[in-house]
């Protein structure tokens, strides 16, 4: 029976089939759930807990839980978007995001995001990590400061490349980070192509392209023209 | 209805925020219909006396930094923090990975150019730098965060006109810019 497919977000009955999760319903009826390590094209991963939503009063990741009948789905409450805020508050402290001198600056995942839910301040002490820039390939440079471990760049490369050029490595808060499949730990000396659909995917300002920085200028770009909660239903 | 007293400064910053502010143009006129200034780089007062707003550009690298800022905390009753660099750090804390030692030796003793005999400036007038930059809420309490390098003039006000109003600044969309 139909009409037994639906959940209700913030009130509005949303449609679903069979094994779509709450997110990928939601897209698909045009509504914004924030999130940052989720892609369509990807397995979700469910670490940035952006798009934590309350299911019948209880928590979970919109992006890994599966929609079902009846569901009572709160999505932009204040509560949420509130904790959505200060999780976004820890991701501006524990990096290096200095929007002004950022290539990414306008077009990217985290920044837009930020807007949306109108962060004014990242609030928490900075870590001011030592992180390391490798430009060492011809074509694409990478800059770990930016990095917010959202592992889509070691999703791409293994399952759209098949070429394993990024992994998720080390421990705890300052450890973690992506180490690249070379000897050396250099781009160079991986596999990895700036055709790669992973030198496309990354939602923040760490792999960024040679050579065709600043073509559109600040002021003009995609989350300049729109929020990302009308850019991102409308994909 | 008596005007709001008003203090603006820079700390390591790049008066750009200020600059950005004399983009209101015009409005700048009916802007002094509501407030008067105290200590800004508008009056060339040196001291900050009592006052209802303190906005504050940059963030704090220097001794000098700390003072200017907690003399205006203890005498704003509101206090702001306007741009990128008050927020965060912005430019001035790229240098935050770096060793403060290394950098003033680097700059003053073994950068190629530099004139034979020259040494890291110790005069005593010149305040000590911070061993890291910081924004300014790292030090003080914050009341309100305007980012932006620098935030438009047409952010800042609206940012004013909200909280002459009595309400919580509002950035939509096209206003709220970190770059």
């Amino acid at each position: 029976m139909s009409e037994q497919h639906t959940f209700q977000l913030d009130g509005e009955e949303i449609p679903f089939a069979a094994g779509q999760t709450i997110m990928q319903a939601a897209q698909a009826a045009g509504k914004y759930i924030p999130h940052l390590c989720w892609h369509p094209e990807f397995k979700p991963h469910g670490s940035c807990k952006l798009c934590t939503v309350k299911v019948n009063g209880r928590f979970g990741s919109s992006c890994t839980m599966e929609a079902s009948a009846g569901q009572n789905v709160e999505n932009r409450t204040p509560e949420l978007d509130d904790k959505r805020r200060t999780l976004l508050q820890l991701l501006f402290v524990e990096g290096n995001h200095f929007c002004p001198s950022c290539e990414k600056s306008g077009n990217c995942l985290l920044q837009a995001t930020a807007y949306e839910l109108g962060m004014m301040t990242p609030h928490f002490d900075h870590f001011y990590p030592d992180r390391p820039v490798d430009a060492s390939h011809p074509d694409v440079m990478l800059d770990f400061n930016r990095c917010i471990l959202c592992s889509l760049c070691v999703q791409a490369s293994e399952l759209a490349d098949k070429k394993f050029v990024f992994v998720m490595g080390g421990r705890g808060m300052r450890g973690r980070k992506i180490i690249l499949n070379s000897e050396s730990g250099r781009l160079a000396d991986t596999d990895f192509s700036v055709e790669d659909r992973a030198a496309s995917i990354c939602p923040v300002g760490v792999i960024l392209k040679k050579r065709v920085g600043f073509a559109v200028p600040y002021g003009e770009r995609t989350y300049d023209q729109a929020p990302v909660s009308a850019v991102e239903v409308a994909k | 209805m008596s005007k709001l007293r008003v203090a603006t400064t820079s700390l390591a910053g790049c008066f750009g925020c200020h600059m950005s502010f004399l983009d209101i143009d015009e409005r700048l006129l009916d802007l002094l219909e509501l407030v008067e200034f105290d200590r800004s780089p508008i009056t060339d007062i040196k001291h900050c006396g009592p006052c209802d707003l303190g906005i504050i550009e940059g963030g704090v690298c220097n001794a000098e930094n700390v003072h200017v800022l907690r003399e205006f905390r203890k005498n704003c009753k509101i206090l702001v923090a306007i741009g990128a660099c008050a927020v965060n750090g912005g430019l001035p804390a790229q240098r935050n990975h770096l060793e403060l030692h290394d950098i003033l030796t680097a700059v003053y003793q073994t950068e190629g150019g530099l004139a034979h005999g020259v040494h890291i400036p110790n005069d005593p007038e010149l305040p000590l730098p911070l061993n890291k930059v910081h924004p300014i809420h790292e030090v003080v309490k914050v009341d309100y965060f305007l980012p932006g390098c620098p935030p438009s003039g047409d952010a800042i006000w609206k940012f004013l006109t909200d909280l002459i109003a009595g309400r919580t600044p509002h950035l939509g969309h096209g206003l709220l810019h970190y770059d």
